[in-house]
């Protein structure tokens, strides 16, 4: 039937080119979304990955340990392993940058035995900086002037990181060392290191002295005898080093980077799945009215002999059609999206993981075929119930002309209802597969099922309880939806879904960022807040600073606060850990346990971890942890577990006294100051510049801090909104739509009214009415069922996926008003839609036939 | 050979047993022969026009078509078998409006799979024999309704059809167009060597018939002696 099926199913898109149009726009948003936040995210991975491929070359093992790195004792030691065949040592410090927003990632390389191990770090001496020059490694291995790379203030710049921070060879760069600057220059490049990598490399004995740092190593990179047995090698190492040092495979470190911005990865896919959901709901109303209006054509054609499958064939390709069409726009979208976020915002969508990278676009066929597949499939999946209620149709009564009211019958279906809710109840309760929270997804998609399944129950439920009262065009109004509920479902689908997903979202949101910004209330009690760096960087306090800092006048406090990261046993992720006076101050927002021990000193020292932690490692209050500070394992007793919206990997906090008695370690990376109440805070902060130097500090204020996070916040909710208003626009144009084709295929009825002495305005006010009551209804179930989307997604879906608790927060009168202003939005736009009803002679309608 | 044979047709709304719309129908008709069946309103002679088209099933009795049992096939066999051997005529017309004239004609044979352009040239050869030549390329919304009957006309004919079913076709034309497309209908069903059927409330429309019988509950019974009727006559009686 193929000049059938495109004369008579594939050719009527075109005649309702509006319906069609935001179909495809529906179907094209959802892939696009989905689909670029996948190219965005792989070509991060993919550039993420390489960057650890190429600082770990052809290693086999790499031992890695805490931040602050650990002796190079372990160097001999491990160099000596009849195990191990070569050793590479590397010292990786995050440079602050005096006078510059960012920082510098520099491996500190021993020269000589960096080339048998990861040869494309080799530094070229000389060699003009130029991003674009693709030179082989040999020939840098040929040209390389040891002597000259092996100068302590020696820095070679990656293309990528000279064309950032613009500097050529021979540049001088400042680099910041506690809270001193130390002079490098640029002394040539490290071709083999690609376009994407901003990176330098020095001499590692170099970057010791530079960096106060002599003795201490952050990495070892090894390749193991010919012949070992890699796990075996991993295990037989593993068991000699102190505590806090571990052996990682490469792929361990690749691995660690995605689990982090797994569950993130994840909540964007889902939020784009919506979206391609919502334009499943679009195509199913518009296929179902389109098949309401077109119920005489498939009346005669059944005549004619056109069988029920190849009917419902023909409707299912129209779907397919759609999708696919809607797909292909769709990716061709993805990629322009894609290709602009690279072009602005580099490889990151806002919650920081791949922030720094300079990823490409690619294609993907795969992933772009999945997406692809997934527009067909919302196609033909919205098109399936309307194509088998056609090919139901009886053609003998379908010839016969008459209302469509019939078509628009549908049974109550409170049992289907209820066992999906039911279900959902079920599934929240479940645990996370892998750390992704799959079945508290799947129980958002059943409870926004059971949603739309709701409408067809609980609209004549709602008329009834409605006072019929004694307007005409509202007994009207009332009379029909209560008659004809199918067309609440056709009409009320979108609403409820939009409804649903906005409110679940508007509702999560405004609790977290209720909980967020409490949270940082009781995380930044002081006034200033001062640092050299970020405690990920190259800048810190000594002791010295921090007594003249707290010497000034005006401030009659200092709260140092101390960062590490620490590997708490083989094979898991660093957490953080963070000294700082906890008895005695303002606290830690604690959900769980307390901040003081009142049973008086004892054995161990008390700590407080973050709910991520807990989580992970099913830790309660009062158990105790091992530590391991400087090498050596000490046990803490949990006593209290506090909420940590900033480290999803887990932090534990301890006494700075604690952490100061146990490592020598006498650094601050993070002062609080409390001054004395009428001093002036510029004044303050002027003379603290005065004293550290303006270029090697940073201050901020708490208020500051808090906008800026609250700030990063909004970004990092941003892809949400947009999502968001999206669904919200996609169910406003289901109405829009609806109406639209209903004033159409309802023009005989209308035209009766018209007879009867109804005026055009008053059809217009009628319709009006209906789809009022039609997005009432729909506004009314999706705020319940947002509710307890809502409920899912803060008690189920975030602690799954990122170990957050927060306190649910409902802002009534915003979903009021968004409720309002849905309901008359839909109301307009039927009237607007309908104009074409209110438009046509009367006579005609009643008297045509089509 | 016996084309159309009905036997003891009955139909029924519900428990038919209960509710017979009509019993005992039964009749025989020639390639060639036609019928005009009238009868008084809420009859069933729209229901039996859609039980010998398959479109309705039936409570008892059974039809043959050539030598096909139409009472014994599935519902696809029926619908493949009305695309062949079946035409219809609508007192609705029932023209797709977005589809051309000779789209429309050529609608049959495309569900039959025929080859496009030769359907095309099929369905334009139509139009020519109903009096719509060169003027396949238009679309319905410019016909008058005797035009879009005789579109309709066309397509009943177009694939050759064993039988014609005529619902009422001049039900929305003035006499004069209605005598018109009568005639059409009448010679093409002739030329074809098919058999027409036609349910009409106008006596006119039944003259042009080889027969006419009127549909009882009792079934068909012979009505020529009731109306005497001269087909030439300028107006309805």
């Amino acid at each position: 039937m193929s000049a059938a099926l495109r004369h008579l199913f594939l050719a009527s898109l075109r005649q309702r080119p509006l319906a069609t149009g935001l179909t495809l726009f529906a179907i094209a948003l959802g892939v696009a979304l989905g689909l670029a936040v996948q190219l965005i995210h792989r070509a991060a991975l993919d550039e993420f990955g390489r960057g650890i491929r190429l600082v770990s070359g052809t290693a086999d093992l790499q031992v890695v340990g805490p931040r602050a790195g650990f002796d190079d004792a372990l160097y001999l030691a491990l160099a000596q392993h009849p195990e191990v065949a070569e050793a590479s040592p590397v010292l990786e410090i995050e440079a602050r940058l005096p006078g510059r927003a960012e920082t510098l990632r520099i491996l500190g390389i021993d020269l000589f035995q960096v080339g048998a191990l990861t040869p494309s770090l080799l530094p070229l001496v000389g060699q003009p900086v130029d991003a674009t020059a693709d030179m082989p490694t040999s020939t840098g291995t040929d040209t390389l002037d040891r002597l000259a790379a092996l100068r302590p203030d020696a820095l070679f710049l990656s293309p990528a990181a000279a064309t950032r921070l613009d500097l050529a060879v021979d540049a001088e760069i400042l680099v910041q060392v506690g809270l001193r600057e130390e002079r490098l220059r640029i002394r040539g490049t490290v071709p083999g290191a690609g376009v994407g990598q901003v990176i330098a490399v020095m001499d590692i004995a170099g970057a010791q002295q530079v960096f106060e740092r002599l003795g201490r190593l952050t990495r070892i990179d090894l390749r193991l005898a010919p012949g070992r047995d890699r796990e075996a090698a991993q295990r037989q190492l593993t068991a000699m080093l102190p505590p806090g040092i571990t052996v990682l495979t490469p792929a361990d470190s690749e691995a660690e980077v995605l689990g982090l911005s797994r569950a993130y990865r994840v909540n964007l896919t889902m939020l784009a799945g919506i979206a391609l959901l919502t334009g499943g709901f679009l195509v199913f109303s518009a296929q179902l009215l389109a098949v309401v209006r077109r119920r005489q054509e498939f009346a005669l054609l059944r005549a004619l002999g056109l069988d029920r499958r190849a009917l419902r064939r023909g409707l299912l390709a129209e779907g397919a059609a759609l999708g696919i069409g809607g797909g292909l726009i769709g990716v061709v979208l993805a990629y322009l999206l894609t290709a602009l976020a690279f072009d602005l915002i580099g490889g990151d969508l806002g919650a920081g993981f791949f922030a720094g990278l300079a990823p490409r676009l690619r294609l993907e066929p795969g992933l772009t075929a999945i997406y692809l597949g997934l527009g067909l499939l919302a196609g033909v999946a919205g098109a399936w119930i309307p194509a088998r209620e056609a090919a139901r149709m009886s053609p003998a009564r379908g010839l016969r002309a008459g209302d469509e009211a019939e078509v628009y019958q549908a049974r109550p279906r409170w049992g289907a209802t209820l066992m999906l809710l039911a279900l959902a109840a079920l599934l929240a309760v479940l645990p996370s597969i892998a750390e992704i929270p799959v079945f508290g997804y799947l129980a958002v998609m059943l409870i926004l099922a059971g949603a739309v399944l709701a409408l067809p129950g609980t609209t004549p439920w709602a008329m009834r309880l409605l006072d019929p009262g004694r307007w005409v065009l509202w007994r009207l109004a009332r009379a029909r939806l209560a008659a004809a509920p199918g067309q609440a479902v056709v009409a009320g689908a979108g609403v409820v879904a939009s409804v649903a997903l906005a409110v679940s979202m508007v509702i999560m949101v405004a609790s977290f960022r209720d909980s967020l910004d409490d949270w940082l209330g009781s995380m930044l009690p002081a006034d200033i807040y001062l640092r050299a760096s970020a405690a990920s960087a190259s800048g810190a306090l000594d002791p010295d600073a921090v007594t003249r800092v707290a010497a000034l006048p005006g401030v009659v406090a200092v709260r140092p606060v101390r960062f590490e990261d620490l590997r708490l046993a083989a094979g898991r992720e660093p957490i953080t850990l963070i000294a700082r006076p906890v008895r005695g101050t303002s606290g830690l927002p604690l959900v769980a346990g307390r901040l003081s021990d009142s049973a008086g000193p004892r054995a161990s020292a008390p700590a407080w971890i973050s709910e991520a932690l807990a989580d992970r490692l099913g830790l309660e209050v009062g158990e105790s942890i091992a530590l391991p500070l400087g090498s050596v394992s000490h046990d803490f007793q949990i006593l209290g577990i506090w909420r940590d919206y900033a480290r999803q990997q887990g932090a534990v906090v301890i006494e700075l006294d604690d952490f100061r008695a146990l490592t020598g370690d006498s650094l601050t990376n993070d002062l609080g100051l409390f001054l004395a109440p009428g001093h002036d805070v510029t004044e303050v902060m002027e003379t603290i510049r005065a004293t550290l130097g303006e270029r090697v500090s940073e201050m901020i204020l708490p208020s500051e801090l808090r906008a800026m996070i609250l700030e990063v916040f909004d970004r990092t909710f941003l892809v949400t909104y947009l999502m968001l208003a999206v669904a919200v626009l996609i169910g406003l144009f289901g109405v829009t739509t609806t109406f639209a084709a209903l004033a159409s295929s309802r023009r005989k009825e209308l035209g009766i009214l018209r007879h009867l002495g109804l005026r055009r305005g008053q059809i217009g006010t009628l319709l009006a009415a209906e789809a009022a009551l039609i997005a009432a209804v729909g506004v009314a179930i999706g705020l319940a069922a947002g509710g307890a989307i809502a409920v899912v997604l803060i008690a189920v879906i975030n602690p799954q996926s990122f170990h957050w608790s927060m306190e649910m927060r409902v802002p009534a009168g915003t979903l009021a008003l968004f409720g309002l202003i849905l309901i008359l939005l839909a109301a307009l736009a039927a009237r607007l839609a309908g104009g074409q009803a209110m438009r046509q002679d009367a006579v005609t309608a009643v008297r045509e036939d089509w | 050979m016996t084309m159309l044979v009905i036997e003891n047709l009955s139909k029924g709304f519900g428990d038919a047993l209960e509710r017979p719309l009509f019993e005992r129908v039964s009749l025989r008709l020639e390639p060639g022969e036609s019928v005009a069946i009238m009868g008084e309103s809420g009859v069933g002679k729209s229901t039996l026009l859609n039980c010998i088209a398959g479109l309705e099933s039936v409570d008892g009795g059974r039809i043959r078509i050539g030598t096909t049992e139409l009472t014994g096939l599935s519902e696809d066999a029926r619908a493949e078998f009305r695309r062949r051997a079946l035409g219809f005529v609508f007192q609705a017309f029932h023209i797709l409006p977005h589809l051309t004239l000779a789209q429309n004609v050529a609608l049959p044979l495309w569900l039959l799979e025929r080859d496009e352009t030769s359907a095309d040239r099929r369905a334009r050869a139509m139009l020519a024999r109903v009096g719509l030549e060169r003027r396949g390329d238009d679309w319905p919304r410019h016909l008058s309704g005797g035009e879009m009957q005789r579109v309709a006309i066309a397509r009943a004919l177009v694939h050759d059809p064993q039988l014609v079913l005529c619902d009422e076709p001049t039900g929305n034309l003035d006499p004069e167009r209605a005598a018109s497309v009568l005639e059409l209908l009448f010679e093409g069903i002739q030329d074809a060597g098919a058999i027409g059927i036609l349910v009409t409330h106008s006596h006119k429309a039944a003259a042009y018939a080889d027969q006419v019988l009127r549909l009882t509950r009792a079934g068909l019974v012979a009505a020529h002696d009731a109306w005497p009727i001269d087909p030439s006559a300028p107006t309805e009686p």
